[in-house]
């Protein structure tokens, strides 16, 4: 951190000439005439009065923010408190607010996530694998990463299009779980390949240097010593994209998630909610009573995320232990 | 300048040529390299190169088992034979080239994930080769590297719970389990302490018995401490290829003098 | 044992797995081509019928936009000004102070401090925004009304400062990282010439720093631009060209949410109209995140 300026204080009495000198009138660098080098500006404790207002500026632009959330969560928390109960999570939602209950969402989400987990998990660390080790650099390896770097910026209802034309109609999944899974898995397949490609970048290079120097191909020397190495770091990665698309709502209400399930989904291709889709109906309905069953959904979906995001630090947390290099 | 020897030398000029570069030429990128070397390796002997900074001995040993290539934008054109047989020909597997011609490294690189054990085993694992008695294999090459009796009792550790010197006794132990022909070591001393040095060199001395050994280095002492013959190197060229005696104490080319007695490099 | 005297042979074929799983993971990696062709197609294979039968005319000089309604108007503007209505309340709010909190965070603030707060930012991009959007309907525009007369239940100054607080990490963060990689050597330099820590932040680092700065920027603009759940819960559903943010509006995004729930029939003219609309959204953020993008790269190569 650069040092805090010093304020400037006048030059000292010029020294008395030695006789011996040769004639200067003046020592070097001294304007002749004239030693005033105080700025007219500021002075040092109004500086410091502006840097300390400045200062509590930023702070207050960093706290207000946090602040509110806190207060908003504090809102919902206080709404949602007479309808968060064990009832509330086993049952079905219902016309009448406080019989309501969010097991279908929560169902949903759940398988959502394993079988998005299953298609984006190995196709975005095979990319990974493929864009950090084997790729040459030329035209083609950069127009896969423009487009990976494009996509991740792709707004999520347009990920919701792509997946009601692509899986629903072309491929006719219907609006299935699978459908809603494979949207999902694309929306998320950016950031796990992100997260992946700087997990393999910590890997030091001599480490395989050395496996293909004992004549082992590129394939097993990954397998064998670089993956190992970094596999805290992918799953951290994996786990915190799941988390992410846990909330997701858009994609899903656009390809088809139902607004009010009365059963759990049987087979892949049944239909399905998901819990942000249920908060998302309960939020648009006018009665007050189905307010605080949008906020006691709410705080169990904050919930869910905090388990999954602890999950994501624990797990780093512990497989790094094993490996501390 | 004296010579440290440490054990009495066979005649250089009678010994077969193990690897032979002919007009081996290397590049990186547009840059090149290396400009048409030809050498001739002797078998069972320690072959030093040496030259100043960037003058392509690094890259010459890394084509004699085609490590250059994997180096995105490097490739390499000549010939290189191996017992005769050229390991650049189109049908070659560099792969298995590296099985045959083991390398050791600048900087020890043990595996972190793995034990003092696996990191032995790693070369045999790492190739799918499966032997009878791991074991008896691991003490062998550990033995061979000088390293069995410092670390016999725990062969468990981490291969990165060593120091510097042991972990590049490791490295060479590891090397040696796949029972190479030739040993490659680019500067394998130069990030260890002197205590440590001393004992890689006379390690390397010992293995010239069985294995034919090309080492790089920029330390001219060590090169004339450990090796038979050794090789000058400048901007890409092989300049002189002789016995360490005769090159030390009396170089044909006055390029080779001035880098010996120190006017630059 | 001499295990390895088995491969004496130099010349064996290279394995036929080594080959299949290089291909294999070069599918993986080009999926992400056919990704974003497949977007384009999908989007492309509606919206092409869709302005066939609705000519540009009727687009950009029609002032409604009532696809669904039986006297039906096709005039863009009306979305088009909800979303830009939102996205600049979301700015007002996170540029300024996403800015303020990453000076404070490179420059003023003690290391231990950084390290606290860099994560604890990231929580707040990390609230769903379906919850974001409930804040907005129910907690926000409530207090809201009892300050602005005529604020109304749906309006867009709601979602436009809870926009705001989401998008206020991207900008922070992008900007606080663009402030520090200005090499110190530039603000030891501005001190010793006798500038304050103030003056040397702004008369040296920002500048420095600009390219960063515009990318954190043009990033927040697209993900405000692309936000849906927020603007579909509490913005409303009426379109309305206006730049009045206490009456209900509705966003592009919100259109699409509305008609994808809706019961409009697939191949009709009305279904066609939310890939007219996506593709228009894709094609702003498309266009923000190359700009943004490119900004970036100035920065990585040094450049203002």
């Amino acid at each position: 951190m650069a040092p805090a300026a010093q304020p400037l204080r006048s030059p000292p009495e010029p020294l008395p000439v030695p006789a011996e000198a040769g004639g200067l009138s003046a020592l070097p660098g001294q304007a002749p005439g004239g030693d005033d080098l105080e700025l007219a500006s500021v002075s040092r404790s109004g500086r410091r009065r502006t840097e300390a207002l400045f200062t509590a500026a930023c702070i207050l632009a960093l706290a207000i923010p946090l602040l509110a959330l806190a207060i908003l969560f504090g809102g919902a928390l206080i709404e949602a408190l007479p309808q968060l109960s064990f009832g509330f999570l086993i049952r079905f939602p219902s016309h009448q607010a406080d019989q309501a209950g969010i097991l279908p969402g929560l169902a949903g989400s759940a398988i959502l996530m394993l079988l998005t987990a299953a298609m984006a998990i190995p196709l975005g660390i095979g990319a990974a694998i493929y864009l950090e080790e084997y790729a040459r650099p030329g035209r083609l390896t950069r127009l896969i990463e423009l487009n990976i770097s494009n996509l991740a910026g792709v707004p999520s209802v347009i990920y919701g299009l792509l997946g009601l034309e692509l899986f629903v109609r072309v491929l006719a999944l219907g609006r299935s779980l699978l459908a809603g899974a494979a949207t999902l898995a694309m929306l998320l397949l950016p950031m796990v390949i992100l997260a992946s490609r700087e997990a393999l970048r910590t890997v030091p290079l001599g480490v395989r240097e050395a496996g293909f120097a004992l004549g082992a191909d590129r394939w097993r020397t990954l397998r064998q010593v670089v993956l190992p190495m970094c596999l805290p770091g992918m799953l951290t990665g994996v786990i915190l994209s799941l988390a992410r698309a846990i909330g997701e709502t858009a994609p899903l209400i656009a390809i088809g998630a139902l607004a009010y399930v009365g059963f759990l989904p049987e087979s892949l291709l049944d239909g399905f909610t998901a819990l942000p889709v249920q908060i998302f109906t309960w939020v648009m309905r006018p009665q007050a009573a189905f307010r605080a069953n949008a906020s006691a959904a709410i705080v169990v979906l904050m919930l869910l995320m905090l388990l999954f995001n602890a999950s994501a630090i624990w797990l780093r947390a512990r497989l790094q232990r094993r490996y501390n290099w | 300048m004296a010579k440290d020897d440490l054990r009495p030398q066979p005649d250089p000029a009678s010994a077969p040529d193990k690897m032979r570069a002919e007009n081996l030429r290397a590049w990186f990128g547009d840059h090149q390299a290396l400009k048409g070397v030809t050498l001739g390796i002797p078998e069972k002997q320690v072959t030093a190169v040496i030259g100043p900074s960037g003058c392509g001995k690094s890259t010459f040993v890394r084509c004699l088992n085609r490590m250059h290539e994997v180096v995105p934008g490097a490739r390499a054109q000549g010939t290189v034979l191996l017992d005769g047989r050229d390991i650049y020909a189109p049908a070659v597997d560099p792969v298995r080239v590296r099985r045959r011609v083991g390398m050791v490294f600048q900087k020890p690189n043990p595996f972190p994930t793995m034990t003092i054990r696996e990191n032995v085993l790693a070369g045999l694992r790492l190739n799918g080769l499966k032997v009878q008695d791991e074991d008896a294999l691991v003490e062998k090459a550990l033995r061979q590297a000088a390293l069995w009796d410092e670390v016999k009792g725990a062969l468990g550790r981490s291969g990165v719970s060593l120091s510097g010197g042991q972990q590049q006794r490791l490295c060479i132990a590891r090397c040696l389990a796949l029972e190479p022909e030739v040993l490659l070591m680019d500067e394998p001393c130069s990030a260890l302490d002197p205590i440590a040095t001393a004992k890689v060199e006379e390690l390397i001395r010992e293995l010239s018995e069985q294995y034919t050994v090309v080492i790089v280095t920029h330390n001219m002492q060590q090169a004339a401490r450990v090796s038979d013959r050794t090789a000058f190197f400048y901007l890409g060229e092989l300049v002189e290829f002789a016995p360490t005696d005769r090159l030390f104490t009396g170089p044909s080319d006055p390029r080779t003098e001035d880098y010996i007695t120190g006017r630059f490099g | 044992m001499s295990a390895s005297r088995q491969f004496e042979e130099l010349e064996a074929p290279r394995a036929f797995s080594e080959r299949a799983i290089g291909a294999a993971l070069f599918t993986c990696a080009a999926l992400s081509i056919l990704a974003t062709a497949g977007i384009v197609l999908v989007l492309l294979r509606d919206a092409l019928p869709f302005f066939a039968q609705v000519p540009f005319r009727k687009l950009f000089f029609d002032r409604q936009w009532t696809p669904l309604f039986a006297e039906q108007h096709f005039g863009i503007w009306p979305l088009l000004s909800g979303t830009l209505l939102t996205t600049a309340i979301a700015l007002a709010v996170a540029v300024p102070m996403g800015l303020l909190g990453a000076i404070f965070l490179s420059e003023l603030a003690p290391s231990s401090v950084r390290r606290v707060l860099k994560p604890v930012l990231e929580v707040l991009a990390g609230v769903p925004t379906v919850v974001y959007g409930y804040f907005a309907l129910t907690l926000v525009t409530p207090a809201l009304q009892r300050v602005i007369p005529g604020l109304s239940g749906f309006n867009a100054l709601s979602p436009g400062l809870v926009m705001g607080i989401m998008i206020l990490p991207v900008v922070a963060t992008l900007s606080e990282d663009a402030l520090f990689a200005v090499p110190s050597s530039l603000r030891e330099g501005a001190l010793a010439l006798g500038a304050s820590r103030l003056g040397t932040v702004f008369r040296v680092v920002l500048p420095a720093a600009f390219s960063g700065i515009a990318a954190s920027v043009i990033l927040g603009l697209s993900r405000a631009i692309g936000e849906t759940m927020v603007v579909a819960i509490a913005a409303g559903q009426q379109p309305r060209l206006t730049l009045d943010p206490r009456v209900p509006i509705e966003t592009m995004t919100a259109f699409i949410v509305q008609v994808a729930m809706g019961d409009t029939p697939h191949g009709t003219l009305e279904y066609r109209t939310i890939f007219a609309v996506g593709l228009t959204l894709f094609a702003m953020t498309l266009g923000l995140n190359a700009v943004s993008h490119r900004l970036r790269r100035h920065v990585l190569r040094g450049r203002l």
